[in-house]
């Protein structure tokens, strides 16, 4: 039941997602690449129960904690780097 | 004591933030607050996370350390990467940061797996779709994005790498991959499958460097899209794997959202997705004959000052040259003169100008260009009619009217600024070399055209020089 549940999840996502950015004008476009990239660094959960879970085996741990460090690399920088790209979008006059 | 439910809701409202972060980056004027706002959302997730009972009844000492200890070492990396990586280096930086998510959603499947093995757990049919998806979908975003990383950032030749044979050679490796992916989900005995998912991990990577070796540079808005899409379908799959909705929602969004800029790159090309991907376009393209007449004129910087300070209204047209000059502050300025000059100024953007969706846009506003300035295609191209001067920066295959005309290009049917409406165009070019594609451009051969040789950056201050002379 659980698994059916997530499934109609899943769908309901991604019909969301499609829904939701019909229409991007182009200059938004880096800017939503990275921040979406970001949030598909929320692997980083799952590399949270990897590590910390799984106290009898060292070598999960070790995958989890490799899978950490990357998964928080790509949501720091990722957050950062797609404000510090719209921080830059001014309209003419404001500084 | 146990969290589950508090955990679950506090998901809820992350994934809602996830989905309104998502909605105002469609926007200009909420764009940064929707990227803070989703940013909350992640954080929420983390913290909430750290209260799963796996973690604090089972997490010992060691395993707080390692979580302290992955988190702030992922931190600095990341804040460092964010901070120091210049405005003319995004894209390979994006296509850095989407690989780690991949290679991290990889990495949580077998760890799952692994895990299942020592616990003795056996995991159902659908759980090991899930790990093996993760895996696949991981292992190919992970590498495919490093590739794409090299060839961005110079590390490899960004030109398209083809060889006789290419094609069956990467059938050949998917096929590995999706026939050991099978046998990992149908064997039941737990040492079999690890083998079979340990072959499908090597194949997988070895597949995403494979499939990204025959796309050139020009295509690359196309790979990156494609590649985020890849990675939040990959955090989806390690979703499914640790039954967690929250890596199932956010990572859906960013798979449908990915695929929708995907398929805008895929359509400013008129290219199909397929094409794209298996066609190895550079190669194919140069043996079409395309004969262009004429012969291209050039003119000097002095000429080509008194033509723009005459000119009522004047249309940049930037392109990757502009990206590998660095050349957007000087152009800023130059706009900057001719507007107090009182010309109409105007930026022309082709959604596939440089090497990732928006990479343009993302150029001039690091050097405070206005976004009102900025044209999307259509609106450019109606400017560009009653134009006196258009300026082509280091653009070459999004300006071809080969496009328009020449039913015999390669390029036909591609949408491209019409800059040959202006009455003159200056072209800044580094040398009388064809484009990405190969393809001759006949706007350099117009009547109307006037090329600029030389470093784009150095002519623009030239001509900046010029003007504050006189």
């Amino acid at each position: 039941m659980e698994l059916i549940l997530l499934l109609f999840i899943f769908t309901l996502a991604a019909f969301l997602g499609f829904e939701l950015i019909s229409k991007v004008p182009s200059q938004l476009h880096t800017p939503l690449m990275s921040g979406s990239n970001a949030i598909s660094g929320i692997t980083i959960v799952g590399a949270l129960l990897a590590t910390a879970g799984t106290p009898e085996s060292d070598f999960t741990t070790a995958l989890g904690f490799i899978a950490l460090v990357l998964a928080t690399i790509n949501v720091v920088g990722g957050y950062m780097v797609t404000d510090r790209m719209l921080a830059m979008f001014k309209k003419k006059g404001d500084k | 004591m146990d969290f589950e439910i508090a955990i679950n809701l506090a998901y809820i409202v992350a994934s809602v933030l996830f989905i309104f972060g998502i909605k105002m980056l469609g926007k200009a004027e909420t764009a940064r607050k929707g990227n803070l706002i989703s940013a909350v959302g992640m954080l929420l997730a983390v913290v909430a996370t750290l209260f799963d009972r796996q973690i604090l009844e089972l997490g010992s000492p060691f395993a707080w350390g390692m979580l302290a200890g992955g988190l702030f070492l992922g931190t600095i990396a990341g804040v460092a990467a964010a901070k120091f990586v210049k405005m003319t280096s995004m894209p390979e930086m994006v296509a850095l940061l989407n690989g780690f998510g991949g290679a991290a959603s990889l990495l949580v499947a077998w760890a799952e797996f692994h895990y299942d093995g020592i616990s003795n757990v056996n995991p159902d049919l659908f759980n090991k779709c899930a790990i093996v998806a993760a895996v696949l979908i991981g292992g190919v975003t992970f590498t495919g994005s490093l590739y794409a990383w090299g060839k961005l950032s110079g590390k490899i030749s960004g030109k398209a790498k083809v060889f006789s044979g290419q094609k069956a050679l990467n059938a050949i490796i998917a096929l590995v991959s999706l026939a050991s992916a099978v046998a990992f989900v149908l064997l039941g005995q737990h040492q079999a499958a690890y083998v079979s998912l340990g072959v499908a991990i090597v194949f997988s990577l070895i597949l995403g460097f494979a499939a990204v070796m025959p796309i050139g540079g020009g295509d690359m808005p196309v790979v990156i899209s494609l590649l985020n899409s890849l990675s939040g379908l990959a955090a989806c799959a390690a979703g499914f794997v640790i039954l967690n909705n929250v890596l199932i929602v956010a990572g859906c969004l960013v798979g449908a959202s990915g695929v929708i800029l995907t398929v805008i790159m895929c359509k400013s090309m008129n290219r199909t997705l397929g094409n794209v991907l298996f066609s190895g376009f550079g190669a194919a393209a140069s043996s079409s004959a395309n004969k262009v007449e004429g012969e291209m004129k050039p003119i000097s910087v002095d000429d080509a000052y008194y033509a723009l300070e005459a000119a009522q209204s004047v249309v940049f047209i930037p392109g990757y040259g502009m990206a590998v000059a660095q050349a957007q502050h000087a152009v800023k300025e130059l706009a900057e003169l001719l507007e107090n000059n009182g010309a109409e100024v105007a930026f022309a953007i082709h959604p596939v100008a440089g090497r990732m969706p928006g990479h343009m846009n993302v150029l001039l506003a690091e050097a405070d260009v206005p976004y009102e300035q900025l044209k999307e295609m259509e609106e450019a191209n109606r400017i560009l009619e009653t134009a006196d001067v258009a300026i082509v920066i280091g653009a070459n295959d999004v300006v071809n009217p080969a496009a328009a005309e020449d039913k015999g290009s390669p390029i036909y049917g591609m949408p491209i600024i019409e800059a040959f409406k202006a009455k003159t165009v200056f072209a800044l070019k580094r040398g009388k070399g064809a484009g990405f594609s190969g393809l001759e451009n006949g706007l350099f051969f117009r009547p109307n055209t006037r090329m600029i040789y030389g470093d784009a950056k150095a002519t623009i201050n030239s001509l900046v020089a010029t003007f504050k002379e006189k």
